[in-house]
């Protein structure tokens, strides 16, 4: 049986089983790659999209919970490449191997669309899901604070 | 080393690019390595390529895999250096592989050492020749014209590199091209911005997990949980009947280029064959390895060194004269565990077996060894043997090995059909090349005045090369411990080798993880027992003007030179504020290492948190010769430390009955971002050719922390990972 979401903004039919995890279903059934598996549990964040603005493991979410939602995946952030998150992590040369990154700065964009001006430890508490081996968390940190000083409405976008 | 230049129709053979202009292919001198940069490939006259196109693009192939060293980035950029190339107008091109590239393993932090002097030669010719052909042009010298961001001029004349491409290519190549005084550098020691963020930051990087060939098969691998196990029988009844799921596969393994037997599910979906292979009932015979265990295996690598079966591999002066007649003498026994990788893109492949032979998609560190792997492996020739590089999610020597490469191409040969094999953590976790553990005994001795007059030491580990057949299994072993012969007068190590079934390979700074971790904590217990500082105490041990040219060829242009150990110490002292009082409840603690040709010093601070440390601060210092991307040095050693934090607050893997008993991130932790430190980077300037960063700043991260918990506390700790 199909099930209907939307993924970055559009409307999409998908045919995998209801427990199928939606990271598989982004990946394999829509070629949506830019959503990576780390871990399978939960365990790492490198699958954070968002559900309805709040980010989610998608990992270990079936589709039959987020079937009617609004899912937003690194792809969908923004149309160009323009949302102060990308433009902070392209300034601050965030990424190493880059793997885990567009699990990051989808977490990081919840926290921003909650937390206009997070502290370091708001910070942390926000990003403490999502791993990084290369050992990029500093410059996540300062990324962070670079986008959070542009205007609201750029990083509501 | 020589620069050639192709003639269009071959280069487009090679690499198939369209398009006239100047193609010059340098040809890289082949190092004559260890195992670990050794593979298949065959010498070839040809090296890496620089291509001006007529509009003025420079393509610089890069031949070196990128797993976050920023290779893709600063390796063109010395190229563009001496072509006097417009950044902004450099593109690259992974190469596959081909002989024409010369070895094109990546590891020991080595990438930007061996192609230094290749491609600033390439860049050279390639101005000269640009340049010749504008002199030629304008009937002027070609000494009094000038370049700067791919525009030459002279006078009133002015040309782009694009306008003179296609006369340039007509040239002959010259011989011994100067190049440029490092003071001229305009982009050599600048700061440049990664080419591969913007791609990364919207989703559309390719990693070897995002490979999609049309026809394409997903499979996931039963692999036996016990090392050595082979498959007694298995029934796919139930496998098959999960929706999606094709075929199921017996895969056998080989050697230790592929150690896993296994059975495959090959499926339509991840997600399908992943359930297909819960699904399946597999009887294993479990080897040799079933009476496993870390205990027994500390317990052998104790009685190794205690019943002096350890052999003699390096001493200076008479260290057993020297301990008994020293004025202080102090012993000690360290340990360190079994590690793994944890890359964050779990170990996967694509490959694609068909009629006119092998088609590898592969984040592999070293595309020479999963191509030769692979043919020998399917009987197909060499040269039908295409692989192609992706980016790769995290390496840190993993993916030196072909084992994954391996299943996908034997997966492929049994379905006939594209297959890309995917692992999950737990088979990532659970079937690694570990770095070994090791157990060492040391004693040493001080003079009435407290200098450091005799080391004796003794240790024992599983050597990665004795898993790889080596007939000498200290290589991989002892480094950084053997140096200590130079700086100490009485000195001897021992080491032997421990059987073990767990199969082991190279993991970040490989050996000098943990012998950095014993010898300086070493070295800290000793200085206090002098009771002396612990950096003026290892400043002690580097006599001013002491050189020590190392005995492989390879290195002899890089020299061990005590007084560039001294100065990263002296800055690591310095920007920290060794001598300053502490904030209350932290103490500091320092260690430095030589690794990888490439100077590293740090100083932590460190306090305690429910008998925990907590490393709130690490000041590092590093010489790695002439800096190429500083911004990327920084990177690559506030990665080390991060690396090197996660062995030492958590890194454990333990072996019972010949398995792996962790399997995910809760029982085998990484570093998180709370947890992490504020980390200063200082490099020294240096005009040296260019030595590794992307290991040197892991090793004195753990006994800097170590040191600073006794500091602390007053109690030592002398295994890892750290647990007061």
């Amino acid at each position: 049986m199909p099930t209907r979401l939307t993924i970055n903004g559009k409307p999409a039919t998908v045919s995998a089983a209801p427990d199928t995890p939606l990271l598989w279903i982004l990946r394999d059934e829509l070629t949506m790659t830019g959503t990576k598996f780390g871990c399978g549990m939960g365990l790492c964040g490198a699958c954070t999209v968002l559900a309805n603005g709040e980010p989610i493991r998608s990992c270990s979410t079936a589709l039959a919970d987020v079937a009617g939602k609004k899912i937003t995946t690194i792809e969908g952030l923004s149309p160009d490449g323009s949302h102060p998150l990308q433009k902070a992590w392209i300034a601050e040369n965030v990424p190493q191997c880059g793997y885990c990154q567009a699990g990051q700065i989808m977490s990081a964009a919840a926290l921003l669309m909650k937390n206009r001006k997070p502290s370091d430890a708001d910070i942390d508490e926000a990003m403490n899901g999502n791993l990084c081996r290369c050992g990029t968390y500093q410059r996540i940190r300062r990324a962070i604070h670079r986008a959070a000083d542009q205007s609201p409405s750029e990083v509501q976008s | 080393m020589n620069i050639i230049k192709l003639d269009r129709r071959s280069f487009v053979k090679l690499a198939s690019v369209a398009g006239a202009g100047l193609v010059l292919g340098v040809a890289v001198p082949l190092a004559n390595g260890k195992k670990k940069d050794a593979g298949p490939a065959a010498e070839h006259p040809l090296g890496a390529f620089v291509v001006v196109d007529t509009d003025g693009l420079v393509t610089v192939y890069v031949s070196r895999s990128d797993m976050g060293q920023g290779v893709r980035t600063s390796l063109p950029m010395i190229v563009a250096e001496e072509l006097d190339a417009d950044w902004k107008r450099v593109r690259i091109r992974q190469a596959d592989l081909g002989k024409q590239f010369g070895r094109q393993g990546t590891g020991g932090s080595g990438s930007i050492r061996t192609m230094w002097k290749p491609l600033r030669t390439a860049g050279a010719t390639a101005r000269a020749m640009l340049v010749g052909a504008a002199a030629a042009k304008w009937g002027v010298e070609a000494k009094e014209i000038a370049v700067a961001k791919g525009v030459v001029t002279h006078g009133a004349h002015k040309a782009t590199y694009g306008e003179l491409a296609e006369e340039a290519a007509k040239l002959a190549v010259p011989k011994d091209v100067a190049l440029k005084e490092p003071a001229k550098f305009t982009i050599i020691g600048k700061k440049a911005d990664r080419l591969d963020t913007p791609d990364l930051v919207v989703g559309r990087s390719q990693y070897g997990i995002d490979v999609k060939v049309p026809g394409m098969l997903y499979a996931v691998v039963a692999r036996s949980p016990v090392f050595d196990g082979t498959v007694t029988k298995f029934d796919a009844t139930k496998a098959k009947q999960v929706p999606g799921v094709r075929e199921v596969i017996k895969i056998d393994s080989i050697g230790t280029d592929l150690p896993w037997a296994g059975v495959g599910v090959v499926a339509d979906s991840t997600w399908a064959a992943m359930k297909g292979r819960d699904a399946l009932e597999i009887t294993w015979d479990g080897g040799r390895a079933q009476t496993e265990t870390t205990d027994a295996l500390r317990t052998r690598m104790d009685e190794l060194i205690t019943s002096g079966s350890a052999k003699k591999t390096h001493e200076a002066g008479d260290v057993d004269a020297a301990l008994a007649s020293a004025a202080r003498r102090h012993e000690a026994r360290y340990e360190v565990p079994y590690l793994a990788h944890a890359c964050m893109e779990p170990m996967n492949a694509t490959a694609s077996v068909t009629s006119d032979g092998v088609e590898i998609w592969s984040p592999t560190q070293f595309p020479d060894w999963i191509g030769g792997a692979a043919a020998k492996a399917t009987g197909v020739a060499p040269e039908k043997v295409k692989v192609h590089v992706t980016l790769l999610g995290g390496g840190f020597g993993r993916r030196a090995n072909p084992d994954f490469g391996l299943e996908a191409v034997m997966l492929s040969k049994a379905v006939g059909k594209p297959v890309h094999v995917q692992w999950t953590r737990e088979d990532d976790m659970q079937h690694d090349f570990y770095r070994p553990p090791s157990v060492h005994r040391m004693s040493g001795g001080l003079d009435a005045n407290g200098n450091l007059t005799a080391w004796h030491h003794r240790m024992s580990s599983p050597s990665i090369d004795a898993y790889f057949g080596e007939n000498d299994p200290t290589g991989s072993e002892i480094g950084g411990i053997d140096d200590l012969r130079h700086l100490i007068p009485a000195f001897r190590l021992e080491y032997a080798h421990a059987q073990s079934s767990v199969p082991r390979g190279w993991w970040r700074s490989v050996e000098n993880s943990g012998n950095a971790f014993v010898v300086h904590s070493f070295l800290d217990e000793l200085a206090r027992e002098a009771g002396r500082d612990p950096i003026e105490f290892r400043l002690a041990m580097l006599p001013a003007g002491k050189v020590v040219v190392p005995a492989e060829e390879r290195q002899k242009d890089y020299p061990f030179s005590a007084d560039r150990l001294r100065k990263v110490i002296e800055v690591a002292r310095d920007k920290s504020g060794w001598t300053s009082r502490p904030p209350a409840g932290r103490a500091r603690g320092f260690a430095a290492w030589w690794s990888f040709l490439s100077y590293a010093a740090e100083v932590v601070e460190v306090s305690m948190e429910d008998g925990r440390p907590r490393v709130h601060r690490v000041v590092a210092a590093i010489d790695c010769g002439t800096p190429v991307n500083p911004d990327g040095i920084a990177a690559q050693v506030e990665g080390g430390i991060v690396y090197g934090l996660t062995a030492a607050l958590d890194g454990e893997i333990t072996i019972d009955g010949g398995k792996v008993a962790q399997s995910n991130f809760h029982d085998y932790p990484l570093l998180r971002i709370s947890e992490m430190p504020v980390v200063e980077v200082h490099i020294i300037p240096s005009t040296a050719p260019p030595t590794g960063t992307g290991e040197p700043g892991l090793p004195p991260l753990a006994p800097a922390v170590a040191n600073a918990v006794f500091a602390l506390t007053g109690k030592r700790l002398r295994s890892l990972p750290l647990r007061a």
